[in-house]
């Protein structure tokens, strides 16, 4: 079973980012769950959100402990939750930056993990480029699809036409792609390195 | 058909299914997305005839749904928590009355302290009140039960909660399947009331009963539910015929064949309880776990005969009589007259606490070593308890506790869960 943990804060839409996670794992035939941590409901506040895929029925109802996938919609979060708490040591980190983790000043706790599992993406950008406000959920999506390959990036995107309508959906939809594009070419780069 | 959907949508859509003609709205968390749901699908013109009235309180919600099922139509409406307690009046009037309408209680913790989060209090304090109360596992059991609830409840005429808990299910996103309307039309009858107000053939409902007739009346309401407990098993299993998969039922037994303990439990921590016995099962040990589908009536037949051959019978329960301990383990020891067994009653997720498999494994492995204690609060922060009790000891005007405990607890924020 596969867990992901999402953190953002209140109105960066992490819990709509969960639930387009389980429509793409969906999508691809597989089990999925998503559900909030829920408690501060205000804008700003740190807010968590959980998602579990599975190839068979999922019944655990505890939440996600031990992530396999950790995504990080809100640098600012790094210093003030202990959002790794749990990651395994195999796990993939995705924060929404154009800054290195060094630059983040969590570079200490990425020396755990492995590099090539390890990503920044600077989503709120992106967004802020195709849909002229800053909501990363979506764009973040795109960006885990080329980090992991735990779901496809049609499939993502698959999920933001059943979670928008029209332009936004459209909007988002590239934005994912572009985010893609630049964790592909990160990657490149680090295999290059 | 397959959807990713979150819990309550598909109870709204379930419920629509079933054609109710009214439904009373009134918002509470963690309900609240189910009327809403229920609200979109009145306006877009998928469901008619219903009105769907907003009401101004609880205590109005259950009193218009009296009002509608006594009038002949299918009725409907959902709550939780303080919402449940603020039309208790009416709750009771619904069941004394006779009048089969269904409720949703999306389960919620009751304050003081005030709390949004999950577990069973609310439903447990109604369980005396004459309505059937059904638990559901998954989303999908959910929606399965509603449309249970209707047939079971217009079958008896006797009004159904159905009880799913709040967040946990309700807020959770996953695969339902979802029946056509075809299916549900050829599984539930048009609703046929036993008593209707009908201005062509007038009739009073709601007569003062005296010392006369009131026990009788009471116990009719028994007879009721004791019929019900056949009834329950027979609606499931034409629904598993008809729908291709179990829901609902009375109880419903996981890896008990040869258990020497056996956990038994209401509502979605089955789920995590039975990841934690197959763990367990892998380990050697005999465990299994017994779900309990329906709480009234309580079937106490089907508890002791699926618990009567273990050592020890451990009570998973979401409930707290304060001043005696378990809930539903009162009732599983009931079942259980006679029977020489271990019994324990673990206290578990108050007002929203995770329950954890590692926590839930710690405490099996504690009963089977005769460790635990006969009533354990799983997880129960002792540090903060012992320094309210010695701040207690220490002055007289030690202040309102909640504040106390959340100082001694420090920031929540930092914490990921």
């Amino acid at each position: 079973m596969l867990q992901i943990r999402l953190h953002g804060r209140g109105g960066q839409g992490v819990v709509t980012a969960a639930e387009m996670l389980s429509l793409a794992a969906f999508e691809q035939g597989r089990h999925a769950q998503a559900f909030p941590s829920f408690g501060s409901e205000r804008t700003g506040a740190p807010v968590v959100a959980f998602c579990r895929i599975d190839e068979r029925e999922i019944r655990l109802r505890e939440p996600v402990l031990q992530p396999d996938v950790l995504i990080v919609q809100d640098p600012t979060l790094l210093h003030q939750v202990d959002v790794f708490q749990g990651l395994k040591e195999d796990g993939y980190v995705l924060i929404n930056s154009k800054r290195s983790f060094e630059e983040l000043g969590v570079g200490e706790v990425a020396r755990r993990f492995r590099p090539e599992r390890l990503a920044t993406v600077p989503a709120t950008e992106i967004a802020l480029r195709h849909l002229g406000r800053p909501l990363p959920n979506a764009v973040m999506l795109g960006g885990l699809a080329a980090l992991s390959k735990l779901v496809t990036l049609q499939a993502v995107q698959h999920a933001i036409r059943h979670t928008f309508g029209g332009k936004v959906a459209a909007a988002n939809e590239a934005a994912a792609a572009e985010a893609y594009e630049y964790v592909t070419r990160e990657m490149q780069e680090l295999k290059a390195c | 058909m397959l959807k990713q959907i979150e819990g309550s949508r598909a109870v709204a859509e379930a419920v629509a299914l079933c054609r109710p003609e009214v439904i009373c709205a009134y918002p509470i968390s963690p309900q609240t997305h189910i009327v809403e749901g229920l609200g979109e699908i009145v306006k877009g013109g998928e469901l008619a005839p219903c009105e769907f009235i907003n009401v101004e309180s609880e205590f109005a919600a259950m009193s218009v749904s009296i009002g509608a099922s006594a009038a002949g139509a299918r009725s409907y409406t959902a709550t939780a928590s303080q919402g449940l307690l603020f039309m208790s009046e009416a709750v009771y009037n619904a069941s004394g009355l006779g009048l089969p309408i269904v409720m949703t209680v999306a389960n919620r913790s009751i304050g003081a302290p005030i709390n949004i989060w999950n577990d069973h209090s609310d439903s447990m304090s109604q369980r005396d009140c004459g309505w059937l109360q059904l638990f559901a596992e998954t989303n999908q059991e959910a929606a399965d039960l509603h449309i249970q609830a209707f047939r079971l409840g217009e079958e008896l005429s006797m009004p159904v909660m159905v009880c799913m808990d709040g967040f946990i299910l309700t807020h959770a996103v996953e695969r339902v399947d979802m029946p056509t309307q075809a299916e549900v039309d050829a599984f539930l009858p048009p609703y046929e009331p036993r008593q209707v107000l009908d201005p062509q053939d007038p009739v009073s409902i709601g007569a003062m009963v005296g010392p006369e007739a009131f026990m009788e009346v009471r116990y009719l309401a028994h007879a009721k539910q004791t019929m019900a407990l056949e009834r329950i098993p027979v609606i499931a299993q034409e629904f598993e015929q008809r729908f291709g998969r179990a829901s609902g039922g009375l109880v419903r037994a996981y890896r008990c064949e040869d258990a020497e303990t056996i956990v038994v439990a209401l509502g979605s921590v089955l789920g995590t309880i039975k990841d934690t016995v197959d763990d367990m099962r892998a380990a050697g040990i005999r465990i299994g776990v017994l779900g309990i589908q329906s709480y009234r009536p309580f079937p106490l037949a089907a508890v002791r005969a699926a618990l009567q051959e273990a050592k020890r019978v451990v009570v998973v329960e979401k409930s707290f009589s304060v001043g005696l301990g378990g809930v539903v383990s009162t009732d599983v020891r009931l079942a259980l007259s006679g029977v020489q067994l271990q019994g324990y009653t673990v206290i578990a997720g108050l007002g929203g606490r995770a329950i954890t498999k590692a926590s839930l494994a710690r405490t099996f492995a504690d009963a089977i070593a005769g460790q635990l204690q006969p009533l354990t609060f799983l997880d129960l922060d002792w540090r903060i308890v012992n320094r309210q009790l010695e701040r207690e000891r220490q002055t007289r005007r030690s202040g309102p506790i909640a504040e106390n405990l959340l100082r001694d607890v420090g920031t929540v924020a930092a914490k990921v869960h």
